[in-house]
């Protein structure tokens, strides 16, 4: 019988209705447009542009430096006004290229011609990947020409296009399925040219029959493609549940995915395989939702990589009438980073701005109580772990422990045990903390 | 009777064997100690800060007797500490160089003003990770107290939203430099007569707009100092401690009275 979730994991309220049934509308942006130089895992991509130039519509501005880094290309024509050290999402300035929009989105030479991809060698495919700068766009934002070339690829047995979109309020993923759904299926095609022994799988959540059923159509007559529709429940589209449902392995410690076989990309990444492979379309653009109880008209846009925020959150219709924003996040509610001001460039890897008119973490605050041992949080890590012990050791600092004996590297910050904790302990920003000043220590 | 004898002589026995077994090991199994370390570690102040860089203050009284370490290395010692190790390590003519620990920043809550509403857990590295600016000024002290967690003296503490060291108590150890996310905490020479109190790099503009106490880099401090002891570099005035004479007039000179007597 096939798997149908996880261990662990919770069901918070998904928020999905806001904008779940609203199709995709073009945005073009109208102010200037901001491209962080660090907008994935690795080395900052390098500017081959200077100040003044003037660039064209998918037109390169910063190179990979390095094997671990992604190209970052122009999503509008214009003037590059600066490169100078901006505000970004994560919160400190960054090096940024700045482009002036002229409107008129003039594409670069080359750029929307039409490919065939049956005659493509693995390195061709690869190579063509790597040029136009696609990372991770579910969230994690790690260079997918890297992910998709592991030491062994005829060891791979599964490639999976995550579309299960666990994250409440979002559902750009969940339209990309019911309109793109024939590209997808182009897409992970490219990608099992790659793997020779591996099979496609598409993962869905139950809670979105519309695109199961659409994704169900598009791969009609596809042997080597699976549809897997899931239980709806949260953190099902982390890389390691994906794969304890797929593949039924648990990764152990410092295991990569590709060690139990499997080559898991969010569906939007596999999307940008196709336009990048058959299209010559780098990532200029990507779904991207606007949603919340906040929001006057949730909706999911495709809009250029580089708008502002509060771009994007006007074209919504702004903050509803009558209510008072408390909180604004980019990304979802249980991992999305809260901002301060809206004014900060969307880069790639960023899929939703979700607005609140309620602040729970401010609230957590009001009624926090010491632990009370009751081990929820250990019943819903989907890794297996132990918060509750894990929480005491990052307290009392005590590192050597949370890395040794309770594997506390291993946290995602799903931040589920968060969510669970009747006491309201803030259990995933002391793992975070304790993390980094592992790591902090480990590069001493 | 003949009871008592047998197990009088048996437990004798055992008695003189086991130890002639101890006095045998102990002399095959001797380690030689320097008697110079206990009487260093006796010289050392005993709180196992650890701002010399050893474990420890045992730690680091082997490490001076080893040589792998200056007899000053202890920055907690006073100087007739050092001397003392000086005279029993042999060394002559040892400088001390007494330090202090200074908080480069003087944004209190009257002079600057917070910016969101953090509600995560009250530790400065938490609230840097968290990305949030806390404070108007990007660049200022947080004031949730890592290094007065960190500081086996009692030596600083948070007053109004900023960190303020008590010069009376402060060793000099550097352990809230270390701990400190900002990297706002510098280590002054122990005489130091002046010291700037702020640490932004932003520009004059966007200092001022921040915090009513931040250098905002205009360089009437360069043109005050007459040993040349002021450089505005990066928007931010530094002071060379050993040509600074104390002559107090940059203080006067400074629009944003950045420039204190540590």
């Amino acid at each position: 019988m096939l798997r149908k979730t996880f261990q662990g994991g919770v069901h918070p309220a998904d928020g999905k209705e806001f904008a779940r049934n609203i199709p995709y509308r073009v945005y073009l942006p109208k102010g200037d447009l901001v491209f962080p130089l660090n907008q994935h895992i690795g080395k900052p991509a390098r500017p081959v542009v200077q100040k003044g130039d003037l660039v064209l519509t998918g037109q390169l501005l910063a190179e990979a430096d390095g094997f671990v880094s992604a190209n970052i290309v122009s999503s509008c024509s214009g003037k590059v006004k600066a490169v100078e050290n901006r505000k970004t999402v994560a919160g400190p300035s960054v090096p940024c290229i700045v482009v002036e929009n002229d409107g008129n989105y003039t594409l670069a030479e080359g750029i929307g011609t039409e490919n065939d991809a049956t005659n493509l060698t693995s390195q061709e495919i690869l190579e063509k990947i790597k040029a136009a700068g696609i990372i991770g766009l579910g969230g994690a934002g790690f260079p997918t020409h890297v992910k998709l070339a592991p030491k062994n690829p005829r060891e791979i047995e599964y490639v999976i296009a995550n579309g299960a979109e666990c994250e409440p309020y979002i559902t750009c993923d969940d339209q990309l399925m019911r309109t793109k759904g024939s590209e997808i299926v182009e897409g992970l095609k490219i990608m099992l040219r790659l793997f020779p022994n591996a099979g496609g799988v598409i993962l869905i959540e139950e809670n979105k029959p519309e695109a199961i059923k659409a994704m169900e159509q598009a791969c009609a007559g596809q042997e080597k493609i699976h549809i897997r529709a899931v239980h709806t429940k949260y953190p099902q589209g982390g890389e390691r549940s994906v794969i304890s449902v797929i593949a039924g392995k648990h990764l152990k410690l410092g295991m990569l995915p590709a060690d139990a076989g499997c080559v898991v990309d969010n569906v939007a990444t596999v999307h940008a395989i196709y336009r990048a492979v058959c299209k010559s379309e780098p990532v200029m653009e990507r779904g991207f939702t606007v949603s919340g109880d906040g929001v006057k008209s949730p909706c999911n846009l495709m809009v250029r990589i580089g708008t502002s925020f509060a771009e994007v959150l006007e074209e919504a219709g702004g903050i509803r009438e009558g209510v008072k924003a408390r909180k604004m996040l980019c990304g979802g509610p249980m991992m999305g980073i809260a901002l301060v001001s809206p004014d900060v460039p969307i880069c790639k890897n960023n899929n939703a701005l979700t607005v609140l008119t309620t602040d729970p973490v401010e609230e957590a605050e009001k009624t926090r109580t010491a632990c009370l041992r009751c081990g929820r949080c250990n019943q819903v890590c989907p890794l297996g772990l132990t918060p509750q012990m894990m929480a005491v050791a990052a307290e009392k600092k005590n590192y050597e422990r949370y890395e040794k004996k309770l594997y506390g590297l291993e946290c995602i910050a799903c931040g589920s045990c968060t969510y669970i904790c009747p006491a309201k302990r803030p259990l995933m920003q002391l793992f975070k903390q304790a993390k980094a000043e592992i790591m902090a220590a480990k590069r001493r | 009777m003949q009871g008592i004898v047998i197990a009088t002589l048996i437990v004798g026995v055992i008695g003189l064997l086991i130890g002639a077994a101890l006095v045998a090991a102990g002399k095959k199994f001797y380690v030689e100690v320097d008697e110079r370390e206990a009487l260093v570690r006796e010289c050392l102040p005993g709180n196992n800060c650890g701002g010399c860089g050893q474990a420890g203050c045992d730690a680091a009284a082997a490490a001076i007797v080893n040589g792998e370490a200056e007899v000053n290395v202890c920055p907690v010692c006073n100087e007739k500490a050092i001397q003392e190790i000086s005279a029993i390590m042999g060394v002559d003519g040892v400088q001390t160089v007494k330090k202090r620990a200074f908080v480069r920043c003087a944004g209190t809550c009257e002079k600057t003003s917070v910016k969101c509403n953090y509600v995560g857990i009250r530790d400065c590295r938490s609230a840097v990770m968290s990305g949030l600016p806390v404070w108007e000024c990007d660049y200022g002290c947080l004031g949730f107290g890592s290094c007065v967690e960190a500081c086996a003296f009692d030596a600083i503490h948070v007053r109004d939203g900023a960190a303020v060291v008590d010069p009376d108590k402060c060793t000099g150890c550097g352990r809230c430099a270390s701990v400190c996310p900002k990297n706002l905490i510098e280590l002054l020479p122990g005489d130091a007569k002046a010291a700037v109190a702020c640490s932004s790099k932003a520009r004059g503009p966007e200092v001022k707009k921040a915090c009513s106490a931040g250098c905002i880099g205009c360089k009437l401090c360069t043109k005050q100092c007459e040993a040349e002891a002021i450089q505005v570099e990066n928007n931010l005035a530094g002071i060379d401690y050993d040509k600074c004479v104390g002559c107090e007039k940059c203080m006067e000179k400074c629009p944003a009275k950045a420039i204190v007597r540590p």
